[in-house]
């Protein structure tokens, strides 16, 4: 898919950064304010999704090529999974939130607090958020001959 | 009475999911049918006069046990509204997977009309 | 023992994440670790035969967090996922070498296996929802994974009316959750045994049959079965009508009738309408298919229909507080009915596959004479077809014989000439597809095929050997006392179950 004019590009360029951030703030914050992992990763996919209407697809590409999108993606689930294991390893029950009852309970309504959540949104952050850039993708790569 | 409205979308949908012969119009009624079950499904956590079920600062000034008590007196149930959230994201999957064998049909038989893609039968 | 239950669903999907990761240069390596996580799998759910456990996930107690039930159905669903899975796995080491992608392919087997065991260990209904979504969006990718025309087709037709079903299911779920504020199922039934049934449970309770027929193919529900099954690869179209239709619908569909909402008179009559309904139109559809694998799809929905007519006549007997024997009996022969068709049934499609990875072909009347030239294939076709026609002493006689006698028990004389009837017509087109494929005269542009050998064959063996040997899990007292009882015991126990297996105080 082409591009668009250089209004949108410039435009584009300076809003890009902000979406990202508050993607990213939505993630972090998410035990606290709502939102959590899912609706941050859908935020940060749309990041993505705006370059690449405004710029074009190729440039998306060589920016986050297809192949470390899908390790990320593998990653990122991999990450929770490997949360919800560590609770057997430190407290003995599968996804317990053994940050909070053992190690680092933190005061309540600041950042460190709750224990593994924020963790966990960070992992379902990264992977939900690759997962709709590449579905997204490939459905602009499948309508071929749609320029 | 909010409840047999949403009823109503449901069987809105069904029936565009059943009767419509565009495949696209096939996968926006399943959308429209998901929609009115997630909306069903919040509008039963409903209290009437109920504040959304967020903690915090004001509740932290008084001693422990008012904040639990006035937490439950006051604010909506917040179980449906994570279930809520578990079920767009399965829905947002689905529907991603049907969208993109729409568009491979597509590519394969040239219509997006369901009468005419019928090479399996018997 | 309770301690490794999350491992059945930990295992799965901690290799379907790790898998895509091995690309297309350690497509060897991936599989080698796929087979042995299904057989790793399979272990396991042998070591937890007659073991029962509570598992509480986060350590949060059973009303306010999710629990996994390790009960005596539980066990016997494991115990059936396991075998189809490990062996549909074996086969496909080789099979899937035809199609490119092999990696995706592995790793959504895995997150179809991990949905399928997590469905029938949970003891939440909103757990059970998740858990079945997760199978049915792996199944619906896989049944149009080599995308060709008409597997896209199926897929498609598949993919619209399973998410109906969800749909329908998360609507009765919501109407449960609204009228009893739980959803855990102890908690449930005891709320809904204390308050009864109103009309917005009784609506649910339609809403969940007609969600879990349209999953398992029963016969208004049952028009996607006939295009997905055969345009799957082989291995898939082996897990979908060996294991999937059966948990994602007739365990489910039990769990919710029996544990949860009670038995009553004209939910077990309108189970032994969908039943009966099943067997007849499955079969008599299937007499006059002359391609494979469409045939072995049409003979699922009938088998299909078996199991829940010995369920639906056990509902029955206990609904009207007749012999509590009788509705056992009836429960242990749908139950034994369900085993056993999953193993022949597997056998059947990967045997078709087999067939047709060497002749390129799915179509009867281009087929003939394979006698001499796969006899391996023709000898687990032969063991196979005999089990589903219900010829003694392989599994399928023992099963069909116990809904017999159960049936006649219970006084529905009718039932069980029916299902004498379905029987031999069953066998009727079963010789057709032996006398066709592979007796005959071998046509000129088939000469020069070979056998399979090596991890197809391996696993063809395997199940055939279990096919002849499943018959003494009736006959041999203890077997039966330790795999089949408790199943049985879970089902007849009824609302009641969860209090006396201790996992809430009434």
């Amino acid at each position: 898919m082409k591009g668009m004019t250089i209004i949108v590009k410039t435009v584009s360029s300076w809003v890009k950064v902000f979406i990202f951030l508050f993607g990213i703030n939505i993630v972090l914050f998410g035990h606290l304010t709502p939102g959590g992992g899912f609706a941050g990763g859908v935020i940060l996919a749309a990041s993505y999704v705006l370059l690449m209407l405004a710029f074009g697809r190729q440039f998306v590409e060589e920016n986050l090529p297809l192949g470390l999108a899908s390790k990320l993606d593998c990653i990122g689930a991999f990450m929770f999974a490997l949360i919800a294991i560590l609770g057997i390893v430190f407290g003995g029950s599968f996804f317990l939130n053994f940050l909070f009852q053992k190690y680092l309970s933190g005061q309540a309504l600041h950042l460190v607090s709750a224990g593994t959540i924020p963790l966990l949104n960070i992992a379902i952050g990264i992977k939900v958020g690759v997962s709709l850039f590449l579905v997204i993708l490939m459905l602009s790569i499948s309508c071929k001959g749609r320029e | 009475m909010p409840y047999a409205l949403c009823f109503l979308l449901f069987m809105i949908g069904l029936y565009c999911a059943v009767v419509k012969k565009n495949m696209v119009k096939i996968v926006i009624g399943l959308a429209v049918m998901e929609y009115a079950v997630n909306l069903f499904l919040i509008m039963l956590g409903y209290r009437t006069g109920g504040a959304a079920p967020i903690i915090d600062k004001t509740y932290l000034e008084p001693g422990t046990t008012q904040i639990t008590a006035n937490f439950i007196n006051t604010s909506v149930d917040p179980l449906p509204q994570a279930l809520v959230l578990t079920a767009i994201v399965i829905s947002l999957g689905s529907l991603a997977l049907i969208i993109s064998i729409c568009i491979r049909i597509y590519e394969r038989y040239g219509t997006f009309d369901i009468t005419e893609i019928r090479r399996l039968r018997g | 023992m309770t301690r490794v239950l999350p491992a059945f669903v930990l295992i799965p999907l901690v290799m379907a994440f790790v898998l895509p990761l091995f690309g297309k240069k350690g497509k060897n390596a991936a599989t080698v670790l796929a087979n042995l996580a299904t057989i790793t799998l399979l272990v396991l759910a042998i070591a937890c035969v007659g073991k029962k456990g509570v598992y509480q996930v986060g350590n949060w107690s059973i009303s306010v967090g999710i629990i996994l039930v390790l009960d005596g159905l539980s066990s016997l669903m494991l115990l059936a996922i396991g075998v189809v899975s490990a062996a549909a796995m074996l086969f496909s080491a080789k099979y899937m070498e035809q199609y490119t992608a092999k990696s995706k392919y592995l790793s959504l087997f895995m997150l179809m296996v991990a949905g399928m065991n997590g469905l029938v260990l949970s003891g939440d209904l909103f757990n059970l929802f998740v858990f079945l979504e997760i199978a049915s969006l792996a199944s619906y990718a896989l049944v149009g994974f080599g995308c060709e025309h008409e597997e896209l087709e199926a897929s498609f037709k598949y993919m619209v009316l399973g998410s109906v079903a969800s749909s329908f299911i998360l609507f009765a779920l919501a109407l449960v959750y609204g009228n009893t504020a739980y959803l855990n199922m102890a908690c449930v039934a005891k709320a809904i045994q204390t308050s009864g049934l109103n009309a917005g449970l009784m609506f649910a309770l339609a809403l969940f049959i007609v969600g879990f027929g349209l999953k398992s193919a029963l016969v208004p529900f049952h028009a996607w079965l006939p295009d997905a099954h055969p345009s799957a690869p082989a291995p898939i179209s082996a897990m979908l009508s060996g294991i999937i239709i059966k948990t994602l619908g007739v365990y489910s569909l039990a769990r919710v009738v029996f544990n949860i909402f009670g038995v009553s008179v004209q939910i077990s009559w309108l189970l032994i309408a969908l039943g009966v309904l099943s067997m007849v139109v499955g079969v008599f559809l299937a007499v006059g298919q002359w391609d494979l694998k469409r045939l072995l799809a049409y003979h699922s929905i009938s088998q299909m229909g078996y199991v829940v007519l010995g369920i639906g006549i056990g509902a029955l007997i206990l609904a009207q507080n007749g012999n509590v024997a009788w509705a056992s009996l009836a429960i242990l022969g749908g139950l034994f009915h369900l085993v056993n068709h999953a193993v022949f049934k597997t056998l059947l499609f990967l045997t078709s596959g087999s067939i047709e990875m060497s002749t390129g072909t799915r179509q009867i009347k281009a087929l003939g004479g394979l006698v001499e030239k796969l006899p391996f294939t023709r000898a687990a076709c032969t063991i196979a077809s005999a089990s589903i026609a219900g010829v003694p002493p392989f599994n399928g006689f023992w099963s069909k014989l116990i809904l017999v006698v159960a049936a006649i028990q219970a006084g529905l004389f009718g039932l069980a000439a029916v299902t004498v009837i379905v029987s031999l017509v069953t066998l009727i087109s079963f010789l057709k597809v032996q006398r066709y494929i592979f007796l005959g005269e071998l046509p000129e542009n088939l000469q020069g095929i070979k056998e399979n050998r090596g991890t197809m064959l391996a696993a063809m063996v395997f199940l055939a050997c279990l096919c002849v040997l499943m018959g003494l899990l009736v006959i041999v007292p203890s077997l039966r006392e330790s795999i089949l009882e408790p199943a049985v015991k879970v089902l007849t126990a009824g609302p009641g179950y969860w209090a006396s297996a201790g996992i809430i105080k009434m």
